[in-house]
């Protein structure tokens, strides 16, 4: 709870522990272009528990802003929700559990920011050029909140405070603040209202690597005080192993693999998850032979069968052409880990995880690569 | 032909891989904020000196703002400096002059961060690489010409090349865009190439292949390349030598394997830190940074001092009032801070001796 918040009849939230906050069921996504449709988001699961930082990873046409516009009913056309269930079980508001699907305009309203808020990648597109920082952390509050003057300027206050803004800086105009001051008014008001789910698409891309992580340490902070859970969607798998509790990989609008971090870096059981782990450089540690994947995304247009992966894959044959692309569970994990590659596993030959892959005697130096 | 650097300047690494080819001699660009005899200049870049070398990559590294795209832009030819000389082959070239700016742009080629910007959309793959073919090969044998752009993109790896021509840039991925837009560069058969966050608008699959085309590129064609980044790790892995610039100014350099397991210029530490890491899984997310690391460091020309002082931890009265040039560490690397000794104590302990030594151009 944000101190001195107006909310004070907060449930229990022990109760609910074991309940998914968010839970995503089956939920499809189509483009409409012309007479064909194209699969953005197809027959996704995937559940946030209370407190729970989730991670999404995927590369741009993956599909993962796709399902987190569609979880929060915030497409426009032509896209199109075609199945599937999003249950959102907010203590204050519905402790059983709301089917988002099925609200109407009205209803979404107050579950916006209220409940469930979203903090974009461009802050300097989501903040209204012509509107000071206070007015509009103010709409927010006025919207949900029946506030007095003074409570209101409270609160305010209290809120540049908490992402660690001067206060002076409620009178500025978005254009006057830094990109990372931006991006934490963004932040400020997803939290405004103390909503129970925090979704972050791409929150930090476009910052200053030190900028990114101090934004990050502060979400991390913020989230341990006030105990909402977080949609974390980017396509830096690295950032997501170090601050998220269990991360999701999509690929084609398809998730292909749900683990804990430490699965999805020591253990990884699907090819791509394993070819995104060899596909970017560290800074510390050994030197690994780094890999990547070959070829490029696929077109969502013409997605071949069975599994999208396997133009680009090295374990693919003619046997990944029928195959149910749902996630199974992975054999010893208990459930924790699901992959959606039934014949690849952790320890199949050429799987091992990056730290497995680590290679301190024989990696080569530049100065040492032959031209 | 190095007596333009001073031994501080020099790029061990990338010196030994092949000559000096393209030279920054005390680069600077200033940048009036507004009008009048009063107004504030910032300056995006002073006194930057660095060679390129043949066959060798040097990254650039720095935040948005530390004025690294400047200095790249002043060796391409598009800014033009403020102050300081660029060197070809040893002779100084006014690039951004009338007469020369063609034959320079034979020599030095340009890849941009947005390949969705940098090729114009309504014209096809063709079109794009047709016109620098033309112009720099000096040939309008139409055969010539079509064999030369086959050529190009069978470099590029978009193959087969027929089946790319005729599209235009919507039709192809951002990876696929960026080899057209390396392909337009290779038209002019430059000796230098300057790639300005050539992957940061990519996927991160696809990243890794661009960097290895590059890196077979400059093997293949003894391309000096100029590596511009705000990734370090990337900056390790592909450059014999790293330069590390903060507010407009090179705060370290040395080979990249060494600078980034050893940093010695507190910035650099302070950037190390925050990359991402998957492999420190569970460490803490927050990083030690003494200072005030909210207030960046000011580029006016009228700063005085060190301008990372105010995010410093180690700064001190001297690093508030004088401006500390690039110090030799070792025969390989340099940092300008004052307070290397204790910034980075074990690294200058270790090379105590070889420092108090003379040093040979």
């Amino acid at each position: 709870m944000i101190p001195g918040s107006v909310n004070e009849a907060a449930p229990d939230r022990a109760l609910d522990e074991r309940k998914p906050v968010l839970e995503i069921r089956d939920l499809s996504i189509v483009y409409r272009a012309g007479n064909a449709d194209v699969k953005a988001v197809d027959h996704v699961d995937l559940s946030l528990a209370p407190g729970e930082t989730v991670g999404l990873a995927g590369e741009s046409g993956s599909g993962k802003s796709t399902l987190a516009l569609g979880a929060t009913r915030l497409l426009r056309p032509p896209a199109v929700i075609t199945g599937g269930s999003v249950i959102y079980r907010g203590g204050r508001v519905a402790p059983e559990g709301v089917e988002i699907l099925d609200q109407n305009s009205k209803q979404l309203r107050k579950l916006r920011w209220r409940e469930i808020s979203i903090v974009f990648q461009s802050a300097m597109n989501a903040l209204n050029p012509v509107l000071r920082i206070r007015d509009q952390l103010g709409d927010v509050l006025d919207a949900h909140l029946d506030l007095g003057r003074e409570e209101k300027r409270e609160r305010l206050v209290m809120l540049l405070d908490l992402v660690g803004i001067p206060r002076e800086r409620l009178r500025s105009y978005p254009h006057e603040l830094s990109g990372g001051m931006r991006q934490r008014v963004m932040i400020a008001m997803a939290l405004a209202v103390d909503p129970e789910v925090v979704i972050m698409d791409e929150p930090t891309t476009a910052l200053d690597v030190v900028v990114q992580r101090e934004i990050l340490a502060q979400v991390v902070e913020l989230q341990q005080r006030l105990h909402f859970a977080v949609l974390f969607i980017t396509h830096d798998l690295s950032l997501l192993l170090e601050i998220a509790d269990r991360i999701a990989i999509m690929y084609a609008g398809r998730l292909l693999e749900v683990g804990t971090s430490d699965q999805i870096h020591n253990r990884p059981a699907h090819p791509y998850t394993r070819g995104l782990l060899e596909s970017f450089p560290s800074v510390h540690g050994a030197r690994i032979e780094l890999a990547g994947i070959p070829g490029s995304p696929p077109d969502l247009r013409s997605l071949p069968p069975g599994c999208p992966f396997v133009p680009r894959c090295r374990h693919a044959g003619d046997r990944c052409r029928d195959i149910d692309m749902r996630p199974l569970p992975v054999a010893g994990s208990g459930g924790s880990h699901l992959s959606a590659c039934p014949f690849v596993t952790a320890d199949t030959p050429g799987m091992e995880g990056r730290r497995g892959r680590a290679t301190p005697a024989v990696a080569v130096s530049p100065q040492e690569r032959q031209s | 032909m190095s007596a333009a650097l001073t031994p501080a300047e020099v790029l061990p690494a990338a010196a030994t891989r092949g000559p000096l080819v393209l030279e920054a001699h005390a680069l600077a660009k200033d940048f009036r904020l507004s009008r009048g005899p009063r107004g504030e200049v910032l300056s995006a870049a002073r006194s930057v000196s660095f060679g390129l070398y043949r066959s060798a990559v040097v990254a650039l590294v720095g935040e948005s703002g530390s004025g690294k795209s400047t200095v790249a832009r002043m060796l391409a030819g598009q800014e033009r400096p403020t102050a300081g000389k660029i060197l070809l082959d040893g002779a100084e070239i006014r690039p951004w002059a009338r007469g020369t700016f063609r034959a320079y742009k034979g020599d030095v080629q340009m890849v941009f961060q947005d390949p969705f910007a940098s090729l114009n959309s309504v014209h096809t793959v063709r079109y794009a690489l047709r016109r620098p073919v033309r112009l720099h090969q000096r040939t309008k044998n139409r055969e010539a010409i079509a064999a030369e752009l086959v050529r190009l993109l069978e470099r590029v790896r978009l193959t087969p090349a027929e089946q790319f021509l005729p599209k235009y840039p919507h039709e192809l991925s951002g990876g696929q865009r960026q080899r057209v837009a390396i392909a337009r560069a290779l038209a002019a058969r430059p000796r230098v190439l300057l790639a300005d966050e050539p992957v940061s608008m990519l996927d991160v699959s696809i990243r890794l292949e661009v960097l290895d085309l590059i890196d077979e590129l400059r093997s293949q064609f003894e391309l000096a390349v100029l590596y511009v980044t705000h990734d370090i790790a990337s900056a390790r892995y592909f450059a014999d030598d790293t330069l590390v610039m903060y507010a407009g100014e090179i705060v370290e350099r040395g080979p990249s394997e060494d600078l980034t397991q050893r940093p010695a210029h507190p910035y650099t530490q302070l950037l190390l830190a925050a990359a991402p890491d998957p492999d420190r899984l569970g460490a803490p997310i927050e990083i030690e940074v003494a200072g005030d690391t909210r207030r960046a460091g000011s580029a006016l020309s009228t700063t005085v001092g060190c301008r990372f002082a105010p995010r410093c931890p180690f700064a001190d009265t001297r690093c508030r009032a004088e401006s500390p040039p690039l110090l030799q560490i070792n025969s390989q690397r340099a940092a300008a801070c004052w307070r290397l000794d204790v910034a980075a104590p074990a690294l200058v302990s270790e090379t105590g001796e070889e420092r108090s030594a003379p040093m040979k151009t």
